[in-house]
Order: C-alpha cells, then structure tokens, then sequence
C-alpha cells in the first residue's frame, strides 16, 4: 500500500548532533524525508509531549533524514532531548518548495531557517557563484558554516558570518549586509528564512531593486495540511500555499513582516 | 436554459449550495474572500466562545490510512468578541457565525457582538463530541437545547441553525428539541467521536487521546442522519460529513438535503473542491433536466 502522508510515521533516532549548546540535529532513516524538496517540513510528533513543524534538513547519507531544533519552549526542548534510540513521529512533507534560479545566488539564513538554505545548497548547478550570509547573535550561535563551504567546494562561493556583538566574522545585523551585498551584485536569485523581522527586510532591499527574491515563512501550525486556518497570513495558507513565497507577492501582504497568530487566532505585533 | 445553483435553506438565500463547515480554515476574513472566491456559496467560522480559547496542544489532527481525519483541536478560536471586530469590514461574503456555549446567556451574550457585522445566520455548535462542557455535552440535553434555541430566537432577526452529530442521547432527540423551540434549519453531522492508537509507542496519538472522526468514512453515516431528518421532520437541512465530490452533494440533496458544508476534503482536495463539485453539480443538472436546486431535494424519499 501506497504511504499515507498524512499518517504519522514512526522512526528511531540515530546520531545525535550538538551544533551550539541549543541547538541539535537529529538524524533518521525515512526514505520520504531523504528526498523532499528544499522549503518543504514536517510534522514532528514527539511521543507524551508535542507535535512540531520542523523544516527537513539534510543527512549527507541516502536515505536519511535530519531535523535541527533549536530548544525554545517545552515542545521544541522535548524535541532537543530525545536520544539515539528513541522514536519519533513524522507526517508530510508538506508545502512548496523555492523556485532555483541559476547565476549569482545569495542565501541568507538566520538560526534554524538556515535548515532549508543547506537542502538548497544541494540543488545548486556547478556553476552558480553562491552567497551564503548566516547571521548570529554571537560567536556560539554560528553553526552550518563548514557545511555550507563543504556543500559549495565545487562551485564559486563565499560564507559569510555576521554576529550582532562582532564576536564572530562581521560585526552587525545581517540585513546591513544584506543592503551590502544587493548595492554591490545583481543576483539573479535571493532566497531566505530566519526571524521574519529579517527576512521581511531582505524581501523590502531585494525587491526594491528589482531582483527575484523568495522567502520561506514560519507560522502557528497545527494541521499542516490546510484545515485548520492556523497557519494564515493574509488569505494565504503557509502550510499549503508556502512555505515558500515570491518577494512581490509577499510586499502586498499586510500581515507579512508586522503581525502573526497565536494559539488562539489573534493577531499579534512582532 | 442554464440550470441555476442558487438554494435556500429556509429564509437563507446562498448563490451556490456548497459552502464552507465550521472549523475549517475559519479565522480571518482575508481567507473567507477567496474561498468565497473560489466557489463557497457561504462560509462557517470556526465555533467561537465568549473567551478566546488555545485549543488542546498539538498533535491536533491525524491522517487515518484509508482516508479520513481524526482532529481535536480543541475548539481554538480568538473568542467572539474579536472576530466580530474582524469581520466588520465584510460586505460581500456570505458568513454564518458558529457559536459554542455552556448556558443560553452564551450564545445571546456573543450574538450582541455581532450586530455591527453582516452576518446572514448563526449556527449553533450542539455537537462538538471533544470538548466538556460544551458541544455534544449540551446537544445531548435536549431541555437545555430547548432553552438555548428560545433564547437565541428571542435575541435576534437572523436565521439560526442548530448543528447536530451523534452523542449519547439520539440525536433525533436533539433535532426535535431545536424544532419545538423554533429553529430555522439543521446541520448534520459533526465528526464522530473516536480516538487513534500508535502501534509502535503504544499510545494514542492526539493529545486529547480522543478526537472527532471526519471525511469520508463518515459519509453514509451523515447522509442516514440526513435521509431520517428530512423523512421525520418539515425543516430544511443543511448536509455535512465527508462530502469530496459532486456525486457526494448531489445524495445529501436527494436524501434531504437544501445545501451542504464541505470541511475535510480541503485537506485532500485544496479549494479547489468548491469549483469542483459546483461544475459537477451543474453538469448534472443538465444531464438530468433540473433547472433549480430544490427540484431535487429529498427525492429518493420517493420510493
Ligand atoms: C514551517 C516551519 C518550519 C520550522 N522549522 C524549524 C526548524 O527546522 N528548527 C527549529 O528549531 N524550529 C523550526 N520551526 C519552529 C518550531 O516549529 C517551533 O515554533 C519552535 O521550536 C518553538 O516551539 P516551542 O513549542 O518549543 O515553543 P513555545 O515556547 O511553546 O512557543 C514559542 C513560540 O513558538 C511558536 N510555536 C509553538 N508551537 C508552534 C507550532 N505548532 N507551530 C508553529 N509555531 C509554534 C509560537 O510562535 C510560540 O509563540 C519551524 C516552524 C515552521 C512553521
Ligand atoms: C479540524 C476540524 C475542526 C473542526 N472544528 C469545528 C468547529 O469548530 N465547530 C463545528 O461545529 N464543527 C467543527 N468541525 C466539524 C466539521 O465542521 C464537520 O462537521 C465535520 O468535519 C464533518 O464534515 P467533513 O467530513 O466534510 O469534514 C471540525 C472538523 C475538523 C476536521
Ligand atoms: S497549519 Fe492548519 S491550515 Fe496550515
């Protein structure tokens, strides 16, 4: 029988790694979450505690599957402590995936949100100039930075690192360098996730130039399949008609960049 | 001629007979427009309380192999108060507003809300089988769904619909509880109680452990529920459960039916389904000979 997607699927954890001090990647076996499309998540159900939309992250293995949570509240933290050994659940993958394009590309990705620019790095052709610009708030908060230069030692490439106290790489926010880097290049491609403060900014210098720029949105979640209205911004749906989403589709978006829903439904600031 | 789609379900006029149940993508305005848009013949807010409530933590919905969904949601809503503000600015979309209360003071206490909102019927939530207190535990009084439905008909002039689904008491019982106080139409079915178990950790999945049973294995249920109400009762119904496709719509109107709700095909379907079904329902007609909707109510009752 054909796998119901929307069935949740037990796997075991099988390594476990500590990226910074919060933040961990998980790694399983499920050939489903091995191959899904860069901006697409899942439904993370960890047993007695919660069920979480995770973006999939890669595992340099076939047939193996990632998460990388960063510990937050008590789901996100549940989700952190499970050890090798113990089960998780998975249902999706669910939502789009990013448009590539091909030539002078700039990724920007801050925290966890770098976890669909690294699957993204695995789909680039051999001769895109990529631009990786991670963002921190300090030194121990960088990770990904040897893999995206792994990912990219094909290609023409540089990593970026900015970190808001200067302790690592650039001193700054990373939306400075952002601006930077658009008055210097015209890429043909920006894609980014992280904080929506960040990438509503990336989206506003981008699509002010006129160059292609798409974002990937995080929202309250709670089906994942386009029932419960949870996940809205706008008219749209982030589980059904995203994650992913164009710059100038976003910029008329109200609610982009200035509120989101709780658990409730209410509108909140950022 | 072309065959027309519009129906009326008692006094309540819709340009097309599907629309939107309670629960589904129902918080924000933005939304109800392009469903509206894309074929919804009215929209259903999801049930709203007096407070805002969060729901029960996630998992909230699972996928049953087979098809159907179990969900306990647990009722999440932003509390009438504040969709009434949101749904001010409305001027086109057909909306019912879903109510969920313990007392009749609920219901017409969040009724007042809504008097500067258009709003073209309320319904009220009888059937909720996840969530104590309110829900099936009130539908399943039939004294208090007496008291409920005389005091929402005394606090306002809009339609109001009574939702039913299967408790513990018959829901006939419901049903003809809602028709001695007055109600204006019925909604049948809510999901069905039921709860789904984990083979490899051994325990339930939702949070809630049970969840209401939807989608298509509860489609002959509902259209029995449907085909019963219209052969005891002279009320207009509006049909729900399971509904995927236009054959689906076109048995709930042949068993009784005056529109239908459509919740979890969005999940398999998309919006899409809207379209769907109305195209279908409209070739059907052709086919057939029927230029109205209400040629074709009940008629397998004929037999
Ligand atoms: C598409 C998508 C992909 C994501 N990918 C990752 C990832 O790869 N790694 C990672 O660490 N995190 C990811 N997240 C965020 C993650 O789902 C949680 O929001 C975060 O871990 C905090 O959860 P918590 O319950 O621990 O926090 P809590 O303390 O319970 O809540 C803090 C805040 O987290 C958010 N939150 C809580 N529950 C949910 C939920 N069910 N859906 C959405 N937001 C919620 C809310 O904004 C809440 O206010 C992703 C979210 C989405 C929507
Ligand atoms: C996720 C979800 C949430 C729901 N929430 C409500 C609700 O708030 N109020 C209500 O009256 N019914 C609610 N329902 C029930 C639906 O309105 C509908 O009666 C039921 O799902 C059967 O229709 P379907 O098979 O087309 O989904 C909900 C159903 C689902 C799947
Ligand atoms: S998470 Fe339920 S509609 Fe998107």
């Amino acid at each position: 029988m054909q796998r119901n997607l929307n069935h949740t699927k037990i796997c075991v954890i099988e390594k476990v790694i500590d990226e910074t001090p919060t933040v961990r990647t998980l790694i399983f076996s499920d050939d489903v979450m091995s191959s899904v499309l860069p901006g697409q998540f899942a439904m993370v159900w960890i047993p007695g505690i919660n069920e979480l939309p995770m973006s999939v992250m890669i595992a340099q293995e076939s047939g193996k599957a990632a998460f990388t949570v960063r510990k937050h509240g008590p789901a996100s933290t549940g989700l952190f402590n499970v050890k090798v050994g113990q089960q998780i659940g998975v249902r999706g993958p669910y939502g789009n995936s990013f448009d590539l394009k091909q030539g002078k590309l700039l990724l920007v990705g801050g925290g966890t949100g770098l976890v669909p620019m690294m699957r993204l790095l695995t789909h680039i052709k051999p001769n895109d100039d990529v631009t990786v610009l991670i963002g921190a708030k300090s030194k121990n908060e960088v990770f990904f930075e040897d893999l995206a230069n792994d990912l990219l030692k094909n290609n023409p490439h540089r990593v970026i690192i900015t970190t808001d106290d200067g302790t690592y790489g650039e001193k700054g926010f990373v939306t400075s360098m952002v601006e930077k880097l658009v008055n210097e290049t015209r890429f043909d491609g920006i894609y980014t996730c992280g904080p929506e403060i960040m990438m509503y900014k990336t989206v506003q210098l981008a699509h002010s130039r006129g160059l292609f720029v798409q974002a990937s949105l995080e929202r309250m979640m709670k089906c994942g399949v386009g029932i419960c209205g949870s996940c809205c911004v706008g008219e749209d749906l982030v589980c059904k008609d995203g994650t992913v989403f164009d710059g100038d589709h976003l910029i008329l978006n109200m609610e982009f960049g200035h509120f989101h829903r709780n658990k409730a439904g209410i509108l909140e600031n950022y | 001629m072309e065959p027309s789609l519009v129906t009326s379900i008692g006094k309540i006029q819709l340009e097309k007979p599907a629309m939107l149940a309670s629960g589904i993508l129902g918080i924000s305005l933005d939304v109800f427009n392009r469903l509206y848009r894309s074929g919804a013949g009215a929209v259903v807010s999801k049930s709203l309380s007096t407070e805002p409530w969060d729901g029960y933590p996630n998992p909230t919905i699972f996928g049953i192999n087979g098809g159907g969904w179990i969900n306990a949601v647990g009722l999440s809503n932003p509390g009438a108060p504040n969709f009434a503000k949101m749904i001010e600015p409305n001027k086109d979309v057909p909306i019912i507003i879903s109510l969920v209360g313990s007392i009749p003071e609920d219901f017409s206490t969040m009724i007042k809300q809504f008097k500067n909102s258009k709003v073209i019927a309320y319904e009220l939530n009888l059937s909720c089988p996840h969530v104590a207190k309110v829900g099936l535990e009130v539908g399943d009084d039939p004294d208090l769904v007496k008291k409920i439905v005389s005091t929402v008909k005394n606090s306002t002039h809009v339609p109001v619909i009574a939702k039913v689904g299967l408790g513990t008491t018959h829901y006939l019982n419901t049903v003809s509880a809602a028709v001695d106080s007055g109600i204006d139409a019925i909604t049948a079915i809510n999901t069905i109680r039921a709860i789904a178990i984990d083979v490899e950790t051994q325990r339930p999945i939702l949070s809630n452990k049970f969840g209401g049973l939807s989608g298509t294995p509860i489609k002959p249920i509902a259209l029995r529920c449907v085909y019963e109400i219209s052969s005891k009762y002279d009320i207009p119904i509006i049909g729900c459960g399971g509904i995927s496709t236009w054959e689906d719509a076109i048995e709930f109107i042949l068993a009784g039916a005056s529109a239908i709700q459509i919740g979890s095909a969005i999940g398999d379907n998309w919006i899409h389904v809207f379209n769907d079904i109305n195209n279908g329902i409209l070739q059907y007609m052709k086919r057939k000979g029927y230029s109205k909707i209400n040629e074709m109510i009940g008629l397998a009752k004929k037999s």
